[in-house]
């Protein structure tokens, strides 16, 4: 240990160690300081006997009060739940305008539907419900079966070609695939359905293709093309396609005819919580009916 | 700042060097002989003195204490279930009361502007004249002049209270000590309960407090107050403000040698030392090493070694030199508020002069006159409605089936008024835009009624018919009206990619 440094101004020791020149004075701390050093040891043996503390070999130490965060949580659910209950109860006997129409609970039921929509319906639907090819959009005005809160509140419901006895169930059939149409026929259709949706198309295709659309595809999408919300065929002639709009993905799905499913909700939400989604959904789509039932436009 | 200080007393640490190498071992040693590695609190017995500042204090003292426990019961009439209480810090309605003027959570900038202001008139007050506030006006410094005031009820002045401590445990110490701590723990309990009346209806609370039914935010805030008022102003005392107070560091450094500060005028007092009435004052100073300021000094100090970090400039030390001074039939003042460069100058043999206006306190001032303007040019532009639109992100817009495209706003609508206000909407900027509230029957104008003292959020979609779209991103604005108010609010509508 070299000599000490006394600090000349003051008097007191340093403590030896120097940056640049400068010096740390060696002062006693004070006597209060050393005091709340005790007091926090006294704290941590008080905390230790009260809550759970020292881990062991097959559990831990639990403290005389009981503390268990566990339990708190399981508590706290509990009283989640029960004040659910009641939320609950009121969406229930609601219909769902009178949600739509009293701000309190259709705030409420906003708050459920965004959580229980971000959680269950996003990963196709997309978090902001504007969905993607194949998955159809929850934003705008075409809705396949309906846009209506009833409409709403069925589907998520039943869902569409899903194990529900009431499901929402279409088919389109897959022309070329099953060989009922061959390569050149759903050429001339793609055609036909550029020109239902107003897009200049092959003259000489489209008339040719009038007699297949008439035999094919009529009976569900209907004569003029508008679809039928019913059967859950899709309008043709408006600008929004769930497959694509330009003419391979058209073709593609006279082809193939992909169909999408959603599962059937009913056993998984409770009724409340159904409607809340359906409030959520429709208020999103702009919270009007109209496109809600196809008409063209 | 230059000081010049006389150091004819050396301090007593420099007496003690030691020459010759020492072992480490030999110096924990030297240590705990000279107390320990933790130094013990040296007590204090300020002695009671008379004077002008010492009154000034007192009447602060009052004024400041009766603000205090005063102020939560002043009521004020406000409309509707609004609280009544004139100054009221409502953390469950999240609102600030005070007075005709009520805060939202939202313009807690207010707030911090008060806090930029406080802090700037500390700096230029200090700058000017020294550490006033913590001399007179800081919490530390009241209350633990209050407690010392009931030390002195209970034991006594200074040398009574010295031979008391010393003295064997008796039933008179014994009665005195506990009589102190009663009160002081009163007066703490008074301090914490008076402090959570600032955060509820003062009338409510004070019957909820002992029936229970009070919100346990009450109860601990009040218990935390009780124990440090009863531990600072009554056990620690001079300690918070040497040990644990940032601002005395910071203080010193807005002093120069032109501020105002409490100063032993040493041109004048030296060379000090014991004078007999028949002695002449020829040659020596007028100080005669009484002893009356250290004494009296609460923090322990003695003002003749210069201005230092312990003092906190409250003039007490003045009012017992002067009181000498006038006894030894010499001019008061010998202690006084006076600058350090005014006294170098009287020791250089020159008239001294006071510049109150310096670059530092210049700056403060300037400071503190923008920051006020500021204050009040943003506290007159408060609108009693407050619009903000927020864009819908995902998705960014919605094409519909005839090709039009749709974006989704919420408008928040801040009614800080107290009456319920028609609020009509209008969108501008995107040629051919329609709007509508779900809810609201279509193509009519778009109103909403909103209440009082609420943020009401409403949802509004803007929808451009396909012949006007365009591309990208345009900008564009709410045009919110509320009788004859009308109010601007920039958003803008996003396009997407032309399909």
């Amino acid at each position: 240990m070299s000599e000490p440094h006394r600090d000349e101004h003051s008097g007191v020791e340093t403590t030896g160690h120097e940056w640049d020149g400068i010096r740390e004075l060696d002062n006693p701390l004070p006597r209060w300081w050393l005091w709340v050093w005790y007091a926090s040891i006294a704290f941590s043996i008080v905390y230790w006997v009260l809550m759970p503390a020292w881990p062991g070999i097959s559990g831990y130490t639990r403290g005389v009060l009981g503390q268990s965060d566990r339990a708190d949580v399981a508590a706290d659910l509990r009283d989640l739940q029960a004040l659910r209950g009641e939320r609950e109860a009121r969406l229930v006997n609601a219909s769902l305008e009178e949600i739509e129409h009293d701000p309190d609970l259709q705030a409420h039921a906003l708050a459920v539907g965004q959580s229980v929509f971000g959680d269950n319906c996003a990963s196709c639907h997309g978090v902001g419900g504007a969905g993607a090819r194949g998955y159809p959009n929850l934003r705008d005005d075409v809705w396949l079966w309906g846009g209506t809160l009833q409409d709403i509140e069925h589907t998520i419901r039943v869902g569409v070609r899903a194990g529900h006895e009431d499901t929402r169930t279409s088919m389109m059939p897959a022309f070329g695939r099953d060989r009922m149409l061959d390569a050149r026929q759903i050429s001339d259709l793609t055609e036909y359905v550029v020109a239902l949706s107003g897009r200049e198309a092959t003259a000489a295709a489209v008339g040719r293709a009038a007699q297949l659309y008439a035999d094919n595809c009529a009976a569900c999408h209907a004569p003029n093309g508008t679809g039928m919300q019913e059967m859950g065929a899709p309008n043709l002639t408006d600008r929004e396609w769930l497959y694509g709009s330009d003419r391979a993905s058209i073709s593609g799905q006279i082809h193939n005819g992909r169909n999408g499913v959603m599962p059937t909700w009913e056993g998984r939400f409770t009724p409340g919580v159904i409607k809340a989604l359906a409030v959520y959904i429709h208020a999103n789509a702009g919270g009007g009916d109209e496109g809600a039932t196809a008409t063209a436009p | 700042m230059t000081l010049i200080i006389d150091h004819s007393r050396e301090r007593p640490g420099a007496a003690r060097q030691s020459g010759g190498p020492v072992s480490a071992a030999e110096r924990q040693r030297a240590k705990q002989r000279a107390g320990g590695l933790y130094k013990k609190r040296v007590p204090i017995y300020p002695k009671l003195v008379h004077g002008p500042w010492r009154w000034l204090k007192w009447a602060l003292l009052v004024a400041m204490l009766g603000i205090y426990y005063v102020t939560p019961w002043i009521r004020w009439e406000r409309p509707g279930a609004l609280p009544d209480q004139a100054v009221l810090v409502d953390f469950d309605g999240g609102r600030f009361y005070f007075f005709a003027i009520q805060l939202w959570p939202q313009e807690v900038y207010f707030i911090t502007g008060l806090l930029v202001l406080a802090a700037l008139a500390l700096f230029l007050t200090t700058a000017l004249f020294g550490r006033l506030w913590c001399g007179y006006a800081c919490p530390q410094t009241v209350w633990t002049d209050l407690y010392i005031y009931v030390e002195r009820m209970f034991e006594g002045d200074r040398n009574a209270r010295m031979r008391l401590d010393a003295a064997p445990m008796s039933f008179n110490k014994a009665w005195r000590k506990t009589g102190k701590h009663l009160v002081w723990i009163g007066i703490a309990f008074g301090t914490g309960g008076a402090w959570i009346f600032y955060f509820h209806d003062a009338p409510t609370l004070i019957r909820t407090f002992w029936t229970g039914a009070a919100p346990m935010t009450a109860y601990v805030s009040c218990l935390l107050l009780t124990g440090t008022t009863y531990l600072f102003a009554g056990h620690m005392r001079e300690q918070v403000c040497t040990y644990m107070c940032p601002w005395p560091r910071i203080q010193g450094a807005m002093l120069d040698d032109q501020s105002f500060q409490v100063t032993y005028r040493y041109d004048r007092g030296e060379p000090r030392g014991a004078h007999k009435k028949s002695e002449s004052w020829d040659g020596r100073g007028d100080c005669i090493d009484c002893r009356a300021c250290v004494v009296a000094c609460p923090m322990g100090i003695d003002i003749r070694d210069g201005p230092q970090l312990e003092c906190i400039n409250c003039g007490l030390c003045i009012d017992a030199c002067d009181d000498i001074m006038v006894k030894v039939g010499r001019p008061k003042g010998l202690i006084a508020y006076d600058t350090d460069a005014a006294v170098a100058a009287r020791a250089r043999g020159e008239t001294p002069k006071h510049r109150l206006i310096r670059p530092r306190t210049a700056y403060y001032a300037v400071a503190l006159t923008l920051v006020s303007g500021l204050m009040v040019w943003g506290f007159l532009g408060r609108k009693e409605l407050d619009v903000h639109a927020l864009r819908d992100r995902n998705p960014a817009m919605v094409q519909l089936s005839d090709g039009s495209v749709r974006n989704g706003y919420t408008l928040k609508i801040a009614n800080r008024g107290f009456e319920p206000a028609r609020v009509a909407v209008d969108f501008s900027g995107v040629e051919g835009a329609r709007l509508h509230s779900p809810g609201k029957p279509a193509g009519e104008p778009l109103s909403f009624e909103v209440e009082p003292n609420r943020v009401t959020p409403v949802r509004v979609f803007v929808t451009v018919p396909y012949e006007q779209v365009g591309e990208g991103q345009q900008d564009a604005a709410f045009e919110v009206r509320a009788g004859d108010e009308r109010q601007v609010v920039a958003t803008a509508f996003a396009f997407g990619e032309r399909r």
